[in-house]
């Protein structure tokens, strides 16, 4: 770049080589008598500039980001904290209500499985007894029915004797008749 | 003559600070504004702090925002390693961009138009990577121009160009910050001087000196981002180099 601007220069100073007359001449970037001065002056500068921004700005700086930062990441902690508190209870709640629907069915099949095992021994009982009285009623039954059979063999008997001695003028013999009956009344 | 584009560059003695070796060392107008960077960045990064508010100011955003701009750009080109840099790193952008923006305003001087400045930086930089590049990994820094993975038979030529773009470093460095600041400063010099030239001319000249002007304003804007993009360029060179002197396989 500096070649490019040589010749443009080297036309100014023709005109301007009163002013600049202290120069010395050439291209003020490349007058070799002041690279000493700017040297030093660049050291001292950049020294203290590294000293300030190193030692007192940076740190300060990053302090105040690093203070952010940590104030920012707490509030996150704290609000995760709280979120996990509430879904803590929440899933306490949930496991509450859970345990207490549970425990209504249990009371409510308990409470059912009572009533159940109440009502099949009541109707047992009753069973048992209808049972016992249907078995009287049959017992009587059975009583009235030979009581009723007996008597009906006993007329059968006088019945057929009288037919016997109506028709044939004998007396037939009881025992015969009867026998006979018998085997009728089985056949 | 005021239109000389190269007089803004002169060095002025202020005052003398005694001699070095028969040499004169002076307090020339260059330190000033080396000092006033030093100082306005001093203010921003110190003034910006003092408050050490959890809600930054306006004025502590900038020094946090420049904190963090730089610590980004350390932390993605030279690693978490890189990090113990990260000083000399800020120090050198705050620096070349303070220096630059001063340098923007009418009447000033730019530090950064002297070679010897930015040469100075580059220095710093290249020698800062030598050393530690030998203190950290010894005798494998040399690795630094052996890429692995290529054929024996080229490797002779591959070595020697990446010893000579190591050597050729701290001159683009130094160079690309000096050019573009130099070249910037000059074509607005040149442009602003047309204004004066033909506005010299009478009503025409009025007239015909808003392009210039209005090209003036639209350079001092791209030369205020180029003030920046040097710095940057500048920092990430920095990083990248001393990247480097930290992982030197490549």
């Amino acid at each position: 770049m500096g070649l490019i601007i040589t010749p443009a220069q080297a036309a100014t100073t023709t005109t301007t080589s009163t002013e600049a007359s202290h120069a010395k001449g050439g291209f003020p970037p490349f007058q070799t008598d002041t690279f000493a001065s700017q040297l030093v002056s660049f050291a001292i500068a950049f020294v203290l500039l590294y000293w300030i921004v190193s030692k007192l700005a940076l740190p300060r700086v990053g302090g105040i980001i690093a203070a952010r930062q940590g104030a920012i990441d707490g509030d996150l902690a704290e609000a995760q904290r709280l979120k996990n508190e509430s879904d803590a209870a929440l899933k306490a709640y949930e496991t509450e209500l859970a345990t207490a629907r549970a425990n209504a069915q249990a009371i409510g099949s308990e409470i059912r499985d009572k009533l159940t095992k109440q009502a099949d021994l009541e109707r047992k009982q009753l069973e048992d007894r209808l049972a016992a009285k249907l078995a009287d009623a049959d017992k009587s039954i059975a009583t009235t029915r030979a009581a009723a059979m007996g008597n009906v063999r006993s007329i059968a008997t006088e019945a057929a004797a009288a037919i016997v001695h109506r028709l044939s003028g004998v007396t037939a013999d009881v025992q015969a008749v009867k026998s006979a009956i018998d085997t009728t009344l089985k056949a | 003559m005021a239109s000389d584009p190269t007089h803004q560059f002169e060095i002025h003695k202020l005052f003398s600070l005694g001699h070095i070796g028969g040499q004169e060392i002076a307090f020339t107008n260059s330190s000033a504004y080396m000092l006033a960077a030093v100082g306005v960045v001093s203010l921003l990064m110190l003034g910006g702090s003092a408050g050490k508010q959890l809600i930054p100011s306006r004025f502590q955003s900038l020094a946090e925002l420049s904190y963090e701009f730089i610590a980004d750009t350390v932390r993605s080109n030279a690693g978490e390693q890189g990090m113990k840099f990260f000083p000399l790193v800020f120090t050198l952008f705050m620096f070349i961009i303070t220096a630059n923006m001063i340098g923007i305003i009418p009447y000033t001087f730019t530090v950064t138009s002297h070679l010897i400045v930015t040469l100075s930086l580059a220095l710093i930089v290249f020698i800062t990577m030598i050393v530690y590049g030998f203190y950290k990994n010894g005798l494998k820094f040399f690795r630094l121009f052996v890429p692995s993975g290529i054929p024996i038979y080229i490797l002779p030529l591959i070595v020697f160009i990446e010893v000579l773009s190591f050597f050729s470093r701290p001159i683009s460095h130094s160079v690309r910050l000096f050019a573009n600041i130099l070249a910037g400063h000059i074509t607005l010099k040149v442009f602003a001087g047309l204004v004066t030239m033909v506005g010299a001319m009478g009503f025409v000249g009025w007239i015909g000196a808003i392009i210039p002007l209005g090209l003036t304003v639209a350079l001092t804007a791209l030369e205020v981002l180029v003030a920046f993009l040097q710095a940057y360029v500048f920092a990430i060179l920095t990083c990248i180099y001393l990247n480097d002197a930290i992982h030197p396989g490549h």
